[in-house]
């Protein structure tokens, strides 16, 4: 099934450029109100039409993409630059392993939604919205390095019996120069796997704290926050086309978890 | 044609069953909606909304505020008189009353309420309502005097709500209201069944309430609720959204009805408190009367009304709706948009334009976060539009959603907050708002922490509610709340938005319903409600 990879990376590529440079050929600001226009069909003058309060949907869309999908993988670049810090210590021997090994079952076992509430919550009100999305991401970045560490952990503790460290140890190669060169050549393809499981969980994350009104901040968009109209059947109803970010979810999901399940020397 | 006959048959049947009854006979039971389980069923513990419904539509009171015409009506009081200077009231009971355990219900019954509200062990809402340590006199098991040694405005109609209550509380009570509680499953329904003792019969001598039962269905969910009455499940939906409105009337012409302007008001103020973390130099500007005036007609209130409500609100012209028609101060007009007014305002009191923004006198960019509680669409539509409607003079508002519980916490407790948008209501009588208005009271919004009057016009209001407090005249107390409205309009320490329309959805065959802004605003005669 290759051409299927081949189509989610085509596809996923094309919603990267629209997200990068699409913004730039929005046809109006995200934020502005058009109030003689408020749940606009769409049209000539609004292409998805408009929200209740009057603003472009298409554009929103625009700029709202460019923050889900380049805060994501940036989210669990942080993630996964954390867990191969951390999951090394738990390699390590005397008390520090079983200290990891429990500090990263606690960071599992906790309720990270409701302490993202309480978070931002106790956030400063007057944070600018940019600053807030970055936090919001950032949090999630710090929080989620526990569930790669995990599997960096037993990557680790596999490798530890391995001829080939074995045989390394023997020829006097400084444990270093193991590390940097020789095992990172292993756990690499296990890190991009982690990454390309973590991006689509991110998208998730931010879309479930904005559906909470909780995320991303007004004026800025976010799939989040334009998901945040579908809790209405009301307005759905009335207006469908609010459901394009739900369709532009699914298919960049979509496309994750097709390349997240395809074997990595197809991928590279 | 054999097989068609047969299908049609068991169709037949299957209908039969799954409505219960026999064709051509008309269903006897109301179906509506609370948001919760009612956390308690004894009628004096109604603390919440969905207490409060449940022991509206089981209790008995000694006088009912009719909610269309707003008069006075005797219940199980036959009569009542109430001493000139509005102190003590006299009430002649029904003979032979009943609660709906057969058990007699006489002024014993009434002063053992009276009292047991009053107990602070019972830590009753009505406590507060009759506090002011009244003397309770039984004359005879008809008569009842209550007395109090100092003033009790609006004293008669504090009895449209207390609920006269047995003298056995069981875990469902008996009661002496139009129905009482047959079944409660928690998280599903409270049935209440019809009152074989009610009192109340029709001009034929029909005995009342003509409705067998009502389920009260246990749904959370305001759009399931509209889903419900559109598939015919629900047959009264008591709060309507704009949206759900529209929807409503479409599918079922004649079921949705506006009811105008409810007692509701979308309002913002701003924390003016020394307690938290606010700046003295922002203090200052939300102290500045002519600050809060600028914001105030800098927000385009016509817009959030068309806008967000779908025209189905009304710009606010003060602290009353004018819904509220007794209250309502009517030489009080909505405040019109005005940019340039706004500016004005602003320049008086030493803000600049500059590059960049708004700036006060000390140089202080002018930028302030407006909380509100996440998950209200109509709350977080305001939001943005005041947002936009501030920046036009260089004011940077950082919008920000909270949970309904931080929000609150922020507001009472750690005073660490610089504007709210929430609503803020007067129901009924301006007596119930008096501890938002005096400068000590403990829901003084803008300033909780505020115990003496921090300005001359906080002490006039003091003064205002003392009057409203103590005068025995419904008219005196009017005059005196007539003032309050208007320093709260000239100096807006709550800058009033809107009031929503009141919005609600009634099965076309339910008959005898007299909808109105006061709660409970579809089912306040549920006694008269009939199915056609």
């Amino acid at each position: 099934m290759i051409w299927v990879r081949r189509a989610a990376i085509v596809i996923l590529i094309l919603v990267a450029l629209g997200a990068l440079f699409g913004p730039a050929f929005a046809p109006y600001s995200y934020g502005e109100q058009f109030r003689d226009a408020p749940s606009a069909l769409p049209g000539g003058r609004f292409l998805l039409g408009t929200d209740q309060i009057g603003r472009d949907y298409f554009s929103r869309l625009l700029y709202a993409t460019r923050i889900s999908i380049v805060l994501a993988p940036a989210a669990a670049a942080v993630s996964i630059v954390l867990a191969l810090l951390i999951a090394p210590l738990g390699a390590g021997r005397g008390l520090l392993r079983p200290a990891v090994s429990v500090f990263t079952t606690i960071c599992l076992a906790l309720p990270w939604i409701f302490l993202f509430i309480i978070l931002r919550a106790e956030l400063p009100l007057n944070t600018s919205p940019v600053l807030s999305v970055l936090a919001t991401f950032a949090l999630m970045g710090v929080a989620g390095w526990a569930w790669p560490a995990r599997v960096f952990a037993a990557e680790i503790g596999r490798m530890e019996n391995s001829g080939w460290l074995l045989h390394a140890r023997a020829c006097g190669i400084p444990a270093k120069r193991i590390a940097i060169v020789h095992a990172w050549q292993h756990l690499r393809s296990v890190a991009l796997a982690q990454f390309r499981v973590l991006v689509p969980a991110y998208i998730l994350a931010e879309a479930s704290l904005g559906l909470l009104g909780l995320g991303v901040p007004e004026p800025l968009p976010s799939w989040g926050n334009l998901l945040g109209d579908l809790r209405h059947p009301d307005l759905v109803r009335a207006n469908p086309w609010i459901m394009a970010p739900l369709v532009l979810l699914i298919l960049v999901m979509i496309c994750l978890e097709t390349l997240g399940s395809a074997p990595m020397g197809e991928i590279e | 044609m054999m097989r068609t006959r047969v299908v049609a048959a068991v169709a037949l049947l299957c209908a039969a069953c799954g409505s219960g009854r026999k064709a051509g006979e008309v269903r006897n039971q109301l179906r509506i909606s609370i948001a919760g389980d009612p956390k308690s069923f004894d009628p004096l513990q109604a603390i919440e909304d969905s207490s409060d419904t449940v022991r509206y539509l089981t209790s008995g009171v000694l006088l009912r505020v009719n909610r269309a015409t707003d008069a006075l009506e005797p219940e199980l009081a036959e009569s009542w008189k109430m001493s000139d200077d509005g102190r003590t009231i006299s009430f002649h009971l029904r003979p032979g009353l009943k609660f709906s355990d057969n058990s007699p219900l006489d002024a014993n019954d009434v002063a053992r309420t009276l009292r047991r509200a009053l107990d602070p062990k019972t830590a009753s809402p009505f406590g507060d309502t009759f506090a002011g340590n009244p003397t309770i006199t039984v004359s005879s098991p008809l008569d009842i005097t209550i007395a109090y040694a100092g003033p009790k405005p609006g004293l008669d109609r504090l009895f449209d709500t207390l609920p006269i209550a047995p003298a056995k509380l069981a875990t469902l009570p008996a009661s002496a209201g139009p129905f009482y509680y047959s079944d409660y499953r928690p998280g599903e329904y409270v049935m209440l069944s019809r009152n074989p003792n009610y009192w109340k019969h029709d001009s034929s001598g029909k005995q009342l309430p003509y409705l067998d039962s009502v389920r009260v269905a246990i749904q959370g969910n305001r759009d399931v609720e509209v889903e419900k009455f559109l598939r015919g499940e629900q047959d009264i939906v008591a709060r309507l959204e704009p949206a759900s409105f529209d929807r409503i009337e479409k599918a079922k012409p004649g079921s949705a009805h506006s009811l105008g302007p409810s007692m509701d008001s979308e309002s913002m103020w701003f924390n003016e408190s020394p307690g938290g973390s606010l700046p003295a130099w922002k203090r200052k500007w939300f102290q500045s009367a002519a600050f809060r005036h600028a914001v105030s007609l800098a927000i385009n209130r016509e817009d959030i009304a068309r806008v967000v409500f779908g025209g189905r609100a009304h710009p606010s012209a003060g602290p009353v709706s004018p819904a509220n028609k007794f209250w309502f101060n009517a030489s009080l007009k909505p405040l019109p948009y005005d940019e340039m007014a706004a500016m004005k305002a602003l320049t008086s009191e030493g803000f600049t334009q500059q590059t960049g923004g708004l700036r006060d006198a000390a140089g202080h960019p002018v930028e302030f976060s407006l909380i509100t509680n996440g998950g209200n669409a109509v709350r977080e539509h305001m939001a943005p539009l005041i947002q936009a409607d501030l920046a036009k003079l260089g004011m940077k508002v950082n919008v920000v959603t909270l949970d309904f519980n931080s929000l609150v916490d922020r507001i009472v407790k750690s005073f660490n907050y610089e504007a709210v948008l929430l609503s803020m209501n007067i129901e009924t009588d301006p007596i119930e708002v008096m501890n938002v208005w005096m400068s000590s009271g403990d829901h003084h919004a803008w300033n909780l922490l505020e115990k003496t009057p921090a300005t001359p016009w906080e002490a006039r209001i003091d003064e205002l509610e003392k009057i409203q407090a103590t005068s025995g005249s419904r008219d005196v107390r009017k005059k005196a709340f007539d003032e309050v409205q208007k320093i709260a309009v000239d100096e807006e320490p709550i800058i009033y938005l809107v009031n929503p329309d009141a919005l609600c959805a009634i099965a076309p065959n339910l008959k005898g319903t007299q909808p109105s802004v006061a709660p409970p605003s579809v089912w306040w005669n549920v006694e008269w409600l009939r199915f056609e």
